[in-house]
């Protein structure tokens, strides 16, 4: 039992670490993109390894734990995708190092609300 | 042991937190400090639940369910002001 607590420790600390690389990524990155990747994947994971080390020290917890991992696997990529999307709809500029940018051809970009209205 | 290393987790959890808190101020555009208060919160998820584990009580794990649940339902407002849908 000592030993599973101790392997615990362990996984939350190195979910801390994680949490920690994903706002250093927030600092340095160069565009909005690329902050809204390294900010919410690296987060996700830090969460998800502190609560599996909390789950391993203590099992009594398990019910509400995974339930919050759940939930965390769930809403986090949600909620980068639509913040995605909206900095694509204001229209935020890119970065100088692009490469490739095929939303560039895409110029007649219309949401799907605005397509009915044209219709009628 | 256990609650030395956890302090030392909970201690690296609260560098992140303040290394976003420049983003969150420096940010030049809107998503930039959306996303920064989005990584601030969910490491205080990871806080509250090393803090309900050295305290001993289990209650505090339901704080963090309704944190998360309302900082999802706040990026998601943001985003739908953003795209001209409010």
């Amino acid at each position: 039992m000592e030993i599973l607590a101790i392997i615990g420790a362990f996984i939350t600390l190195i979910g801390s670490i994680f949490l920690l690389l994903g706002s250093i990524g927030l600092l340095r990155m160069p565009d909005c993109f690329n902050r809204i990747q390294a900010g919410t994947k690296a987060s996700t994971l830090g969460t998800i390894l502190s609560f599996t080390g909390i789950l391993l020290i203590m099992p009594g917890w398990w019910g509400k734990l995974l339930i919050l991992i759940i939930s965390v696997i769930i809403t986090n990529p949600v909620s980068s995708h639509v913040l995605a999307r909206a900095s694509h709809y204001i229209k935020v500029p890119l970065t100088k190092a692009t490469l490739v940018n095929k939303y560039e051809e895409d110029e007649k970009y219309i949401p799907v609300e605005d397509q009915k209205t044209e219709e009628e | 042991m256990v609650n030395t290393i956890l302090s030392i987790a909970l201690g690296i959890m609260l560098l992140s937190i303040i290394l976003s808190l420049i983003r969150f101020v420096k940010g030049p555009c809107y998503t930039d400090r959306v996303i920064a208060f989005d990584v601030m919160t969910i490491s205080s998820l990871a806080i509250i639940a090393g803090v309900a584990y050295l305290t001993g009580r289990i209650i505090y794990l339901d704080i963090a369910m309704v944190y998360g649940i309302l900082s999802f339902i706040g990026v998601l407002i943001v985003a739908r002001y953003l795209e001209k849908g409010l």
